[in-house]
């Protein structure tokens, strides 16, 4: 009898918990990570590119598989990329909330969930156009392309320079 | 004996060859194994039936020239801190003097790709690796930062990221505590493009970088091999480096 008091006791204060829990969200409290809503949907019908119960909690396995295979097999599908995910879920306002914000798409619940995270002490937090370095296009190249053609003599004559001076090691 | 092991050879080239044969007629009718190669699609992992390579035309390299360096630094965003012992260096500009009669000449030293390269044999984690399309590069997740490789390279092509690093490009990964060197701007070429270096003194009508996949005959790089002699610095390492020079 008093072990059916306990469940019936455990049972309603679940109950209350999961009715507060949103109550809470709801009311903005700070407990709960605000996570910034993403720049687009990839259809009308999905968000992200997974279901998003699959990305809270897979999102990690499938970065780490994607990475492995473009460093490796140089595959480069945009599905689970790092990059794709930054595109999308981080503004590229050149203000926008860096990596180290809790403000910051990754960090607004990894901060809430105790993870540390160092993807960002080398990849780019943040979409190409925010950084204001902005990769090197051939139409930028051409622009200040050259007409004169340094002239220039064929081989021979010179093979006894010593390939290795200056580049070997002492 | 000798007849034996002349035999041996033989059927061994007729088997790679046909073998070759037997790899090109598979991949689908009428697509050429070097058009694969070019146009591989995103979700295709690398093959080995590509070896990337450069040729550099060091007749065509002017003293003080540095639009491949500069363009290295712009594409993968490497800014130094007035350092030149530490800073990064993917590409750098080696002037040569020959002792005896004082001819110098220029050239761009990077990475050379090596078929057998040594920084691999020494990296304690497997951090230093070979693609199977013969690109040289540093799994940075793996990396300690321990640097053995640098000592093993006799081209000194790699830099160890000693500070901090912030406002890295997307496509060019760089973080404090691990070593880095030329690509060969792999996400460039794993979609069809060259080089930055490459592009860069093209646009400048210099023309001394050319770069392909040296396993296809009919590749720009491969004919001008075949046609003219060119030299692998270092060669008496037997690396068979994916750089080549002409005019040293």
């Amino acid at each position: 009898m008093p072990n059916v008091m306990i469940k019936s006791g455990l049972l309603s204060l679940l109950a209350v918990a999961v009715i507060w829990v949103p109550a809470l969200a709801r009311a903005g409290d700070s407990l709960l990570p605000d996570v910034p809503e993403a720049q687009r949907r990839v259809s009308e019908t999905q968000g992200c590119v997974e279901p998003t119960a699959d990305m809270r909690r897979n999102h990690m396995k499938y970065i780490l598989h994607q990475r492995d295979e473009t460093m490796h097999l140089g595959i480069r599908t945009k599905q689970h990329s790092l990059e794709e995910c930054i595109n999308c879920h981080v503004s590229s306002a050149r203000d926008a909330p860096r990596a180290s914000s809790e403000q910051h798409f990754c960090n607004s619940c990894h901060t809430y969930a105790a993870v540390n995270i160092d993807c960002f002490e080398c990849h780019a937090d943040r979409p190409v156009a925010a950084s204001g370095k902005l990769s090197m296009t051939p139409a930028s190249l051409t622009v200040h392309a050259q007409t004169d053609e340094k002239p220039h003599a064929m081989l021979p004559g010179n093979n006894q320079v010593m390939a290795t001076e200056g580049i070997n090691h002492d | 004996m000798t007849d034996n092991a002349h035999t041996d050879t033989t059927r061994r080239r007729f088997l790679g060859g046909a073998a070759t044969a037997v790899a090109g007629l598979a991949l689908a009718p009428g697509v050429l194994l070097h058009k694969v190669a070019q146009a591989r699609p995103a979700d295709e992992p690398v093959s080995s039936a590509v070896r990337w390579g450069m040729l550099i035309d060091t007749n065509k390299c002017a003293k003080g020239c540095s639009d491949c360096v500069n363009a290295c630094a712009k594409e993968h965003g490497l800014t130094g801190h007035g350092r030149p012992q530490t800073d990064a260096q993917w590409i750098r500009s080696v002037d040569l003097r020959d002792k005896q009669t004082g001819y110098t000449q220029t050239l761009p030293l990077l990475c050379q790709h090596c078929e057998h390269p040594p920084c691999v044999d020494v990296c304690p984690t497997g951090a230093s690796f070979k693609r199977a399309d013969g690109i040289v590069l540093v799994d940075k997740h793996i990396c300690i930062g321990c640097r053995y490789c640098m000592m093993a390279c006799p081209y000194k092509a790699r830099s160890f990221v000693h500070e901090t690093i912030d406002d890295q490009l997307p496509h060019s990964p760089r973080g404090k505590g691990t070593v880095e060197s030329c690509t060969f701007c792999v996400e460039r070429v794993d979609t069809g493009r060259t080089p930055a270096c490459v592009e860069a003194c093209k646009a400048e009508n210099h023309n001394a970088m050319i770069f392909g996949d040296m396993n296809d005959p009919a590749s720009e790089i491969s004919k001008q091999l075949k046609k003219y002699n060119s030299r692998q610095i270092r060669a008496d390492l037997e690396l068979n480096t994916g750089v080549r020079y002409r005019g040293i």
